[in-house]
């Protein structure tokens, strides 16, 4: 139960030219959201306009005096703004994030009366930046490879975005810290240099502020993996604080192997406060910070247990958490859904941090797993996490690009899938024996 | 650096070595490697360590001490701002400690005469003040250098860009992150109020009337107008800070560097001064409590009913505006509020400390069983962590978000338990680490807090329905060496 994040709807309001990094955020922004448990939904303006023109033609759709392109463009932000009224009124959406340029304090004017009818906080985000080279790059890294550039060569692509980008600045009115003093904003400056906050409203406003100041844009690379094979693991048996097989600290020395060859600059190294993880990165001969945050889920009254353990002895609860894995708690334990709440801070310390090794446990791992590739709460306890494999995640574009290494040491393989529903009524012998080929 | 200490010792040397400098305890010696490997939730580390890893799994906040610097003209805030935000990082872990210039001078100018002292051209005042300032920095050196003090919180009015030029190299001398905080109010309502809270009440005022002190102290406010060289985005744009704008209304943040600093941010922009009360009481008593039995999950009993019952009476007299309701997940705080016939909300990260293997055990069955783990609570009851369980320096760190969320809300019931609580009240009344897991918070009592001037007003109300005492005091340090069996039966009236 976390804290109750809105009594009504927020709306945020992406503010920027061209090539700020506002979808980046709001995607980012959305994701986080998501991950934490406040349902939320971004709207693409570009994208409705794409949808609603099929084919791109050049920057003059964006020129000032264009009648036509005007009238399209106010169509397409009034379609995205009627899906944001479904999402958030009728759909039990909670937050909305409206991403398009919204530059003109008259733009922002319509959405926030549009926000104040429907009984919506409206909460600004604006990217200011004047640097060249982060442009540039921006234009590199999402805008070439945009549907609208599909038949241009790079450098008309590039040239054509420029024009664009012009095309708005004449009558962009930044947002103001006396014309705007009575709007809720965050003004983003420089890639996160600086920025200046005005009248944050609640507590949801104050997390999406607090995510914001914590997120860059420096390249480096995440790596996640298990702990080695554990003596449990090798039984069968969940939870616990065991140490590691002989495989395990094989795989130990593998990582450490690993690691070395990867030329990591700065790496941190992250574990957990149990045996195994410690264990694991001690053989890596570096300094490592141990997070109790990063212990496995407690299983509660099943640990230490086999899943045949549990069947047996506690039928109800297996075949309840194979019900709704995400939600289900063992009795004196926890739920991934607790798991996610508590492995909030390590997320918002991987955003601050650069090349970061969280050595970790499987249920920890799919949490942070589902984190940075947008999994929903439903697919998140059936990611695959094996032992002996690193995941080395590099933010790419508005993603993440996921490289999976096995090092080379065998290990017992502890995922279990989502079982198949039942499609007759069995006995309650048939069921609980667990009969394979009768749609378990 | 960070290296994990190995024995080679035999077992029984290094058990002893262990028992001495690690009360808190879930170790295990893994016997079965001869490179006699530590699990590594004891704390073997000394402070130095701490700088590189944390047992207790906290980020590590700071490779190099941090320097805040307060900035304002007087009667913006500052004072509260750092005795606030020292309060704040000392209770999630982080060694603070603020140096109030204003101090300085009281003890180096006995009497305060009038504003005059304040006058830019008053020669004299002008040495006296930055010796007062050299002296605040050479302590500050002495607490980050010497004492391990990683923060150190420098309050003075550091209103020009010269003086706060000198406090840079001074930090970049000695190896320091400098951190800005300004507060700028024009609004003279708000000034008026603060000068009402804390500067009528100032020691430099103690033979003045109220209007005598307003008066003097709105020219003292005068002298530094001219001179004022606010924060500017052009000018110090390569300096780490936040300006806090008409008391939260607005921020300007630039070039936050590290954890700490993102951190501290984070907790300015949450803080406001609207006033409110906090109400923090535990759930009823238990069934659990009735047999002497901590932790479990259990329901209240008779009398804990009654008093869940006493509690929505007592709420509804004190007549509270918009009054949230927490709770943690478990029954008995669950059952409390039911009584109130309010919406209320369950953090499940307020539930008790977890007794690991001790749970639901009387403190006799505990120490019949775990001798050694009885001990070692004793010896140091805020890090000892129960086997398979949590220790209070765990407890605070789940607990932070609450806090955190206390700052923003207004009036607010908390219902909760011992340790909880205990852990709440330390952060309210600023008790340190050795005090906090012997405050006493008995079944039955609700305790108001209102923040007033730089702190916070208590007001303990008992509600009139008895239960158990489930305190324990911390025992007396035994003067002479005992036998085992005497030890373990607990004599009382033996040093016990």
């Amino acid at each position: 139960m976390q804290v109750c994040m809105t009594n009504c709807p927020t709306l945020i309001v992406m503010v920027g030219l061209p090539a700020r990094g506002k979808t980046y955020i709001s995607k980012k922004l959305t994701r986080y959201l998501n991950w934490i448990g406040v349902p939320t939904k971004e709207f693409n303006v570009g994208q409705y306009r794409r949808d609603l023109v099929k084919k791109y033609k050049s920057f003059e759709f964006f020129l000032p005096d264009n009648e036509e392109g005007l009238k399209i463009r106010k169509q397409c932000a009034l379609a995205a703004l009627n899906d944001v009224r479904q999402y958030l009124s009728e759909e039990n959406g909670h937050v909305a994030v409206f991403d398009a340029t919204n530059t003109t304090r008259e733009r922002r004017e319509t959405i926030y009366k549009f926000g104040e009818e429907n009984g919506y906080k409206t909460f600004f985000v604006e990217s200011v930046c004047v640097d060249p080279e982060v442009i540039a790059a921006n234009i590199v890294q999402v805008k070439l490879g945009s549907p609208d550039y599909v038949d241009c060569s790079n450098d008309e692509a590039t040239e054509d975005f420029m024009k664009r980008i012009e095309c708005y600045k004449n009558s962009y009115e930044t947002l103001d810290e006396t014309l705007d003093k009575d709007l809720s904003y965050i003004k983003i400056m420089d890639v996160g240099r600086s920025y200046l906050v005005n009248r944050v409203m609640d507590h949801i406003q104050s997390r999406i502020v607090y995510y914001l100041m914590n997120i860059h844009v420096t390249p480096r690379s995440i790596y996640l993996c298990r702990h080695g094979e554990s003596e449990l693991n090798l039984k069968g048996r969940i939870g616990g604080d065991p140490g590691l097989s002989v495989r395990g600290k094989e795989f130990a020395k593998s990582l450490a192997q690993f690691i070395n060859e990867q030329n990591i600059k700065d790496l941190k190294v992250w574990t957990s406060q149990m045996k195994r993880t410690i264990q694991t990165a001690e053989a890596l001969g570096v300094p490592y910070e141990q997070w109790k945050v990063l212990n496995e889920i407690d299983a509660g009254v099943c640990e230490e247990m086999t899943y045949e353990e549990i069947q047996e002895n506690y039928p109800l609860e297996f075949a309840l958490r194979d019900q709704d894995k995400y939600r289900y708690r063992y009795p004196k334990g926890e739920s991934y859904e607790d798991l996610v709440q508590r492995l909030e801070p390590v997320i918002m310390e991987l955003e601050r941090q650069e090349n970061v090794l969280v050595i970790c446990h499987q249920a920890v791992m799919r949490c942070l797993l589902a984190y940075f590739l947008d999994k929903p709460a439903e697919q998140l306890p059936y990611l695959k996490c094996p032992l002996h494999t690193v995941l080395k995640l590099t933010p790419v574009a508005y993603g993440c690009k996921v490289e999976s290494i096995f090092l080379n040491v065998e290990a017992v393989n502890t995922h279990r899938d989502k079982p198949e529903p039942k499609l007759e009524r069995k006995t309650r012998s048939q069921e609980t024996a667990g009969q394979p080929g009768e749609g378990n």
